[in-house]
């Protein structure tokens, strides 16, 4: 990355005058932060004893015997909250806090960031709100249960497609109106700089872990990393620590949809790998076509755009994009209950099914997988899917 | 005329549309109407589909105008056709003028946006350490650069603003969104202040919703007042209402005259 926050020429800061000189000052405190050993302390030690890290990597034996590989998972779904959102949301949850401020503000697509920002507000006694589209109020309603219980007010995003990315651009006006007091605690490697780089520092804890553990458990590194990518955080955290493993392959599962060439997707990444990208939500990145409509039956990665170190990591090749169906992250999130006895998040469902696809392909022997969340949040929709509700006679 | 010409005689009244809303027809005539009503300059939104925080009044005028098929060559169009002696500003996001035409970077819009007869250009999300392309571009083709100061702008930022500005500078008197208000800022008269040795004229807008607001702007020290809420409302409250484009038109003009009467009462008296 270069010092103004661009990776290859995608990121960069591109927002409304009053936001510059905030963003300036955040990134100045955030360059701060991670140079203090009192800011890793207590950051260690709220992840090790609020957040309960390190969380484990586990062999998953029948699939491995299934897909004739080593099929690794990094449990982040047992990390506090069922998902990887907290590493992000407690680091600038105290940066914040050491700013002076006295509110954050979050969007929100699945509820798992809103949910980690809420949190996090009750924890450090910050006055929470939480924009999230009224499409992913109804999909995701357990999230939002959860949110209002930890005293966060869930504010619903009704313009547009009534999605995530609404919610983003809600919050950026919120933020506008409101910088003095209230920090924007972006839940993606996305959007203006400095947000991908403090995101990616703050979740890079997962791809460090793995690493380690991976060793241990299996002797070696593995070949191929997999993740889900919807801004990309919990991806660019397991990616981060590989970066310079010539020999691990680095995968993103996007969200397919009900496939490229359907034009309903959420892919930027494979649908425009050719395209020179565009500025989106104050950063350069690739964003899905004008006439793509926005869509996953995931509502944590229906986001049109992508975090812009996954557009430099696809353009130099280090890291390989793929669309995952709804159909085929479906089956794997019934797989993946079935032969392990996990449930996974929607999300990182998809990024099950790429390692299975390259199971299949025969290219790598090891695989590791982000299992960035639990599924509970999508028992509602699951029940549907898969016709789970028992009927009377 | 030049825009710096637009701020030398008198305050300047600097009014904002997004063309083509909600339609391109009538949105010709309510520009032609701000003109008639005594605009000295226009700021002329090229509507873009991914406005980054603007507050919900323009962002629903520019989902008319896309809605009602603005793109940036019918944009060129309108401003070829639009019959005002003033000066047209450009008003748009970065990755318009960015992604246009065959050039890598700005060169391509901003050569069609001078061929049209734009004078000048208004980039909200353009970073003033990005600026250089777009400031070639436009000592290129003759065209202004305008800057937006903000409350919290500072440091090495205002100074290379101050570097590649003209025009005039656009002060934001408060913070916050496009949205207007019911009371004029105390912020006024300290955002002039920290820009007192700029040698542009400086236009203070976000917020300006009477001739009253008007009048105290400009007794505080600035050279014209840039209105754009107050206006797009109308635009938008006659069409929820389905009222004709000339009655519309014909409140725009009251409104525009109102406001640069307003400016004026506040200029100060030649001795
Ligand atoms: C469990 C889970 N995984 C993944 C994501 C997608 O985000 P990212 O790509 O930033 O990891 C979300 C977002 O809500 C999520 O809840």
């Amino acid at each position: 990355m270069a010092s103004d926050g661009t990776y290859a020429g995608y990121g960069g800061r591109h927002v409304p005058e009053p936001l510059e000189e905030p963003l300036a000052q955040l990134a100045a405190g955030f360059e701060e932060a991670i140079e203090s050993e009192q800011f890793w302390e207590e950051f260690e030690h709220l992840l090790e004893h609020y957040g309960g890290r390190p969380t484990p990597v586990f062999y998953a034996e029948t699939l491995s015997e299934r897909y004739d590989a080593d099929i690794y998972f990094k449990h982040e779904d047992l990390l506090h909250g069922g998902a990887h959102k907290l590493n992000n949301t407690l680091g600038q949850g105290l940066l914040a806090k050491q700013a002076g401020k006295e509110r954050l503000i979050a969007e929100t697509g699945a509820g798992q960031h809103g949910t980690a920002t809420a949190m996090v507000g009750a924890l450090l006694d910050l006055d929470t709100t939480v924009y999230m589209g009224r499409k992913d109020i109804q999909r995701q309603e357990m999230n939002v249960f959860r949110m209002r219980l930890l005293g966060a007010e869930v504010r619903s995003v009704t313009r547009g497609n009534e999605g995530l990315a609404e919610a983003v651009d809600a919050a950026l006006e919120d933020l506008v109106e409101n910088v003095d007091d209230t920090h924007y605690l972006v839940g993606s490697a996305v959007g203006p700089d400095p947000f991908p780089r403090m995101v990616r520092e703050f979740q890079s804890v997962i791809g460090k872990e793995a690493r380690e553990q991976i060793q241990e458990l299996h002797g070696d590194l593995p070949d191929a990393c997999v993740a889900c990518v919807g801004g990309g955080s919990n991806s660019i955290g397991l990616f981060d620590a590989f970066r310079d493993d010539e020999d691990v392959a680095l995968y993103g599962a996007e969200p397919g949809g009900k496939g490229l060439s359907s034009g309903k997707h959420s892919a930027p990444l494979s649908e425009n790998e050719d395209s020179e990208g565009e500025i989106y939500q104050g950063a350069k990145t690739k964003v899905i076509d004008d006439d793509t409509e926005n869509h996953s039956v995931s509502a944590g990665l229906d986001y049109p755009g992508v975090g812009p170190e996954h557009a430099a990591l696809q353009e130099t090749g280090r890291a390989e994009y793929r669309a995952i169906t709804d159909e085929e992250a479906l089956a794997a999130f019934r797989e993946l209950s079935e032969s392990e006895g996990i449930i996974p998040a929607f999300e990182p469902s998809h990024a099950i099914a790429l390692a299975i696809q390259l199971a299949e392909e025969d290219e790598h022997d090891t695989i590791l997988v982000n299992l960035c969340g639990r599924g509970d949040k999508d028992m509602r929709s699951a029940a549907e899917q898969f016709d789970l509700t028992p009927t009377s006679e | 005329m030049s825009l710096e010409a637009a701020f030398a005689d008198e305050p300047a009244f600097v009014p904002y549309l997004a063309a083509g809303d909600p339609s391109y027809e009538a949105s010709i005539e309510y520009v032609e109407a701000l003109a008639r009503g005594g605009a000295d300059a226009i700021e002329l939104g090229l509507p873009f589909s991914e406005p980054i925080a603007e507050g919900t009044t323009i962002q629903e005028a520019i989902v008319r105008a896309l809605d009602a098929g603005m793109t940036p060559d019918r944009y060129l169009e309108f401003v070829r056709e639009v019959d005002v002696d003033v000066p047209l500003v450009c008003m748009t996001y970065y990755n318009l003028i960015y992604q246009y035409g065959e050039s890598d970077g700005p060169r391509s819009f901003v050569e069609a946006a001078a061929e049209a007869g734009i004078e000048g250009f208004v980039v909200p999300d353009l970073p003033a350490e990005e600026a250089g392309p777009l400031r070639a571009a436009c000592d290129e083709f003759g065209l202004d650069l305008v800057f937006i100061v903000a409350p919290t702008t500072e440091g090495d930022r205002l100074e290379t603003m101050k570097e590649q500005v003209s025009g005039y500078v656009y002060v934001q008197a408060r913070l916050g969104t496009t949205g207007a208000r019911d009371e004029v800022s105390d912020y006024t008269e300290r955002s002039l202040a920290r820009i007192a040795d700029w040698d542009v004229p400086k236009a203070v807008g976000f917020g300006i919703k009477t001739g009253d607001h008007a009048e105290r702007i400009v007794r505080a020290g600035a050279d014209g007042i840039i209105v754009g809420s107050a206006l797009v409302d109308i635009v938008a409250e006659g069409y929820e209402n389905g009222d004709s484009t000339e009655v519309v038109a014909d409140r725009l003009e009251a409104k525009a005259r109102e406001l640069k009467e307003g400016a004026l009462a506040g200029a100060p008296v030649e001795q």
